[in-house]
């Protein structure tokens, strides 16, 4: 999966360092927690990524899994297909589309309310950045989703500690991040984000609080399997030649760090 | 005159059409009875608009059809972008109800009026616009507007009818007034000025003008044919809209006046370019010269110029 992500980083680029932090998260649902025999299957679950621009880890997920066609990625961002920087609700596995921050909380709560509804049980994810969450609408929606009981409703936080231009403790605090979560009625996990077991172990406990819903505080760090880039503030969005490509993906295979010399890129 | 209520016409169509769910960010004035006789599908999540809109999509995403309630400033302004973001780009079928739209925000003050929802929905590719010249207008569109699989801007409008409504056709103007032979003025109405208008007309026929006028139900989708040949047939027109003169009424008739290459003076009647004083509808009615009187003497006054301009 981080194959396919770091080859989508070149030719006008992707936001690889926020891909790369939530990949391992994300091809955990896929594999163990979502009910999901493909993205026509009726009775499955439903994953929406709130923050969007990690879109290359679910494309390279579904691909893997052999429901998002290989040679669809090698149409990254060309205007004949829909695989751009942000999710295109046509592509097969996207529930639903997204790129502008702090929308799929409430989407995720009105597509699990209908499950209510239906007396299915069906869960929805909404896997969120943490800088996400200095919008309004991210705690709004958590206000309504809690008092509306909705325990098939799952926040995950990609916790890298990073937002687009720093630090999030920095540019906006975030911290105790467990205390604001219990205040809504919602008592987060907070675990190892790269670690199955741990992974497995928050979200096997899932409802965490029973007519609530849960959230689950993925430790993540941006860039992860790529040490020439993690952690770091200026390897968000990366755009980098051919070569480099080539080096990163050496540098996954346990080659030493890639030399890179394409310009950091800030944009936003 | 329909004796039935708004809330009792959706009571009606969320009985035959289980898709149908209430939603409301605290306005309940015209559907509180919904609460305990819808059940689980009426849901009130307080005072949140934002996420009032981004919970109908998804519950639009899963099959449902939400109408949704607030207040017409705050639904169209505060959740703006999740309108445009969540609803419109996935073209949801989700039924947006402004409530005290434009005049009818009365003694609110400016914060309340929401003098440029029209303007703010009409922009955004594929949005429907409502605006119903009273109660009865409203419930004549409703059902078609419920049904449609579009999403939909309602401008809630419940004051009495002042005329008796031909049948609602969605996309289609109402013609009110209308004659074949030519006429000195026709007038274009959309949304809460509508009694007053009518009202207006009636004024400058006794006074032996010719006078047409189109109802226009929904500024979008437009109807262009019948308001192009509206305004074929008349000497002047008219555009009167409780909006700003700016992506309303005005604008919508403009752009087809210029894009059809037609020349027809027009008199815009609404607010340009600021708010409108506060208070009871009567007293608003007549310090901004939107009394029946008021209107018929701006048209009048606005032909006698034409005509002597033409004379001269």
């Amino acid at each position: 999966v981080r194959r396919r992500i770091v080859r989508l980083a070149t030719d006008g680029g992707c936001f690889l360092g926020a891909s790369l932090s939530c990949a391992d998260l994300v091809v955990y649902l896929y594999s163990r927690f979502l009910r999901f025999s493909g993205p026509e299957d009726p009775a499955r679950d439903l994953l929406l990524l709130s923050k969007g621009h990690d879109v290359p880890a679910l494309y390279a997920t579904l691909a893997e899994l052999g429901y998002l066609p290989e040679e669809r990625l090698e149409n990254h961002l060309s205007t004949s297909d829909s695989i751009y920087w942000h999710p295109n609700g046509s592509v097969p596995g996207v529930e639903f589309h997204s790129g502008s921050l702090g929308h799929l909380l409430s989407v995720g709560a009105g597509m699990a309310l209908d499950a209510r509804w239906r007396g299915e049980d069906r869960r929805v994810v909404v896997l969120a950045g943490d800088g996400e969450l200095d919008e309004g609408s991210m705690w709004e929606g958590l206000l309504v989703a809690s008092s509306l009981g909705l325990e098939n409703l799952v926040l995950a936080v990609d916790r890298n500690g990073l937002q687009a231009n720093g630090r999030t403790e920095e540019i906006l605090p975030l911290e105790p991040l467990e205390a604001k979560f219990e205040a809504f009625g919602c008592p987060p996990i907070r675990i190892d984000g790269h670690d199955f077991a741990a992974l497995d172990g928050a979200f096997s406990a899932v409802p965490l609080v029973g007519g609530r819903p849960s959230v689950v505080i993925a430790e993540t760090v941006r860039g992860k399997g790529l040490p020439s880039i993690e952690g770091r503030a200026d390897r968000w969005f990366c755009d980098f030649t051919a070569r480099e490509v080539e080096l990163l993906l050496r540098e996954l295979d346990g080659a030493h760090e890639a030399e890179l010399t394409s310009p950091e890129l800030t944009v936003r | 005159m329909s004796t039935a209520s708004y809330e009792e016409a959706l009571e009606r169509l969320a009985a035959d059409d289980p898709r149908i769910a209430v939603l409301t960010a605290e306005n309940r004035a015209s559907i509180r009875g919904l609460s305990t006789r819808l059940g689980g599908r009426f849901v009130d999540v307080g005072i949140a608009e934002q996420t009032l809109v981004g919970l109908a999509a998804g519950l639009a995403a899963r099959g449902r059809v939400p109408v949704v309630h607030a207040l017409a400033a705050f639904l169209t302004m505060r959740a703006f972008e999740f309108i445009r973001t969540d609803v419109a780009i996935a073209h949801l079928p989700v039924k947006l109800v402004g409530a005290v739209p434009g005049i009818l925000s009365e003694a609110n003050g400016p914060t309340h009026q929401a003098l440029e929802d029209v303007a703010l929905m009409r922009g955004i590719p594929g949005m429907g616009v409502f605006c119903p010249a009273d109660l009865d207008d409203m419930l004549l569109g409703l059902p078609a507007v419920v049904a449609d699989p579009s999403p939909f801007y309602v401008r809630f409008n419940a004051r009495p009818a002042a005329w008796s409504h031909a049948p609602f056709v969605l996309g289609r103007l109402e013609t009110v007034l209308g004659t074949l032979e030519g006429e000195d003025v026709h007038i274009f109405v959309a949304g809460g000025l509508a009694t007053e208008t009518f009202e207006a007309a009636e004024i400058l026929i006794r006074r032996g003008l010719t006078v047409g006028l189109s109802n226009v139900r929904t500024l979008e989708p437009f109807d262009s044919e019948a308001a192009l040949s509206a305004l074929e047939n008349a000497a002047i027109a008219v555009t009167v809209e409780d909006h700003f003169l700016r992506g309303g009424l005005h604008t919508a008739i403009a752009e087809l006046l210029v894009e059809s290459g037609l020349s027809r003076p027009l008199l815009p009647i609404g607010f340009r370019g600021r708010w409108f004083k506060p208070g009871l509808l009567a007293d608003v009615l007549r310090t901004e010269d939107l009394t029946s009187d008021a209107i018929a003497e701006r048209v009048r006054d606005f032909h006698s110029a034409c005509v002597t301009e033409r004379a001269s």
